[in-house]
């Protein structure tokens, strides 16, 4: 399987990107999550303001296979959800590192990023699971 | 039990198909997306390898028929040349499975099961029939390919020649293509116009690239067929159709034929005349949530049934499933709560089929 890792973004092992700008991370699935997860039908809105912690639940998935959770990479509270997954969820599907992005977080500890994984990292662990 | 294999699987294959076990069989689940698979289907045409599924052949003289006892179906009076949908019954009248006749001739008829009941259904029909009747397991033997979509008729019209025009809803006949002759019948489990070719196993791979040949025929795997049968409303074995369960309370009336004898037929004249305690009903979710089997079916916070099958309806674009829930609240309109490991989702129970303006009963002109 060809997957896509986009350079310049952070991973992490449950196959979550964050990009960050600022003090803000920009968060998505995978290539690879999308790749495994099939047709996406849904993605939950999480709660705006929520604080969320590195690597706990951020949000909830379900794809036409089953339904899973999305962890948050950074800690930090809730910013921004991509209102066009409400009613075209298969953006995650199409352009899972751009239209498709999930959710934005306001990050509190940038020092985090130490437990994330870079775009050669992540390629390889990706690769090693196949 | 050792896994099956079809013997398309190279062709799957060739085509990135993701195989996954089925009923004891490897089978194709989806060629890459299962949303667009169905969505072909009901624009276009798709062919599907269903060659996990059972023929039994069962041949005995009409006048003696121990079959016609053996089944809800009536074989003897039904006409040589047509399909009917009925049902293996237990002596309680539980389902053991769901299974389609053709009637081959005057004194033969093919029962078309499922794969993870083939074998038991082989014996429990051979157990009730008397002799000199014989019934004869050729499942190995034959690849089953369904065909199906509004386009079905012009890509059939130009393998088997234009006599399968010709053939109205649950009519078969045999057609020669191929080198030889083959049934072919106007059925299906996707609510669109369609057809089911049955061929001997080593003709299979070529028919199955003759298909894939003809313009707009795209392969569609096992998760768009459930989404397919879902919108329509029809049931599954295992899911809607169990031991546990009767036609009655599947609300498949309309299939059986009460006026003749068959094992399991007691229960089920109760059931009628004293209703039933549980029914089978369809519903659609208020969102795109999806509601999946052993969910539990909830009204004001209280359990009143359990979800058989879901999917998500990529025509509906929300949720829909099938389960079954106290006779009570079965009425289309109800909300229910279908109760998920992550939160609970609001759902209306509606008269299925889900999709109604589809393709399934088109007439040549």
């Amino acid at each position: 399987m060809d997957i896509n890792v986009r350079d310049g973004y952070f991973y992490t092992k449950e196959h979550e990107w964050a990009k960050i700008e600022g003090n803000r991370a920009r968060v998505g699935l995978t290539d690879y999550a999308q790749h495994k997860l099939g047709d996406i039908t849904y993605v939950e809105p999480p709660e705006i303001g929520k604080r969320v912690k590195q690597f706990e639940y951020l949000t909830g998935i379900e794809s036409v296979k089953a339904a899973s959770d999305i962890y948050a990479p950074l800690s930090g509270r809730v910013a921004a959800f991509n209102d066009a997954l409400e009613s075209s969820p298969e953006l995650v599907n199409s352009s899972c590192y751009d239209e498709g992005w999930i959710a934005e977080i306001e990050i509190s500890d940038p020092s985090e990023t130490a437990n994330l994984m870079d775009a050669v990292a992540y390629r390889a662990y990706a690769a090693g699971l196949e | 039990m050792e896994t099956r294999i079809t013997p398309l699987k190279d062709e799957h294959l060739a085509h990135h198909a993701l195989m996954a076990p089925f009923a004891g069989w490897e089978m194709p689940i989806h060629y890459g997306s299962i949303l667009d698979e169905a969505k072909h289907t009901r624009c276009a045409v798709s062919i599907f390898d269903i060659t996990h599924m059972g023929e039994l052949f069962v041949k005995e003289n009409p006048a003696q028929s121990s079959l016609e006892r053996a089944i809800t179906v009536p074989v003897t009076t039904m006409k040589v040349g047509r399909c009917r949908y009925g049902f293996l019954l237990d002596e309680a009248g539980g389902i053991l499975d769901d299974l389609i006749v053709y009637r081959l001739a005057e004194d033969e008829w093919m029962i078309v099961v499922n794969a993870s009941n083939e074998v038991q259904d082989y014996e429990m029909i051979l157990d009730r029939l008397s002799s000199p009747a014989t019934i004869e397991n050729r499942s190995a033997e034959i690849v089953k390919i369904d065909v199906q979509g509004p386009l079905s008729i012009d890509v059939m019209k130009s393998i088997a020649g234009d006599g399968v025009s010709k053939l109205s809803f649950y009519e078969f006949g045999r057609f020669d293509f191929l080198g030889s002759s083959h049934i072919v019948s106007r059925t299906g489990y996707t609510g669109e116009l369609g057809f089911e070719v049955y061929v001997g196993r080593e003709k299979g791979e070529d028919l199955w690239r003759r298909l894939l040949s003809e313009p707009n025929v795209r392969p569609a795997g096992l998760g768009a067929r459930d989404i397919l049968r879902l919108e329509m409303g029809y049931p599954l074995y295992g899911h809607e159709l169990t031991p546990a369960t009767t036609p009655i309370e599947a609300g498949l009336d309309r299939f059986l034929d009460m006026k003749k004898e068959f094992i399991g037929k007691d229960t089920l004249t109760k059931q009628i005349r004293e209703g039933v305690a549980k029914r089978l009903i369809g519903f659609c979710a208020e969102s795109r949530r999806i509601p999946r089997h052993e969910h539990h079916i909830l009204v004001d916070g209280v359990q009143r049934g359990y979800v058989t099958s879901g999917v998500f309806s990529p025509h509906l674009n929300r949720g829909i499933g099938m389960g079954y829930v106290d006779a009570s609240i079965a009425v289309p309109g109800t909300a229910i709560d279908v109760d998920t490991e992550k939160g609970a989702f609001t759902a209306t129970i509606e008269r299925v089929p889900f999709l109604k303006q589809t393709s399934i009963k088109h007439q040549e002109a």
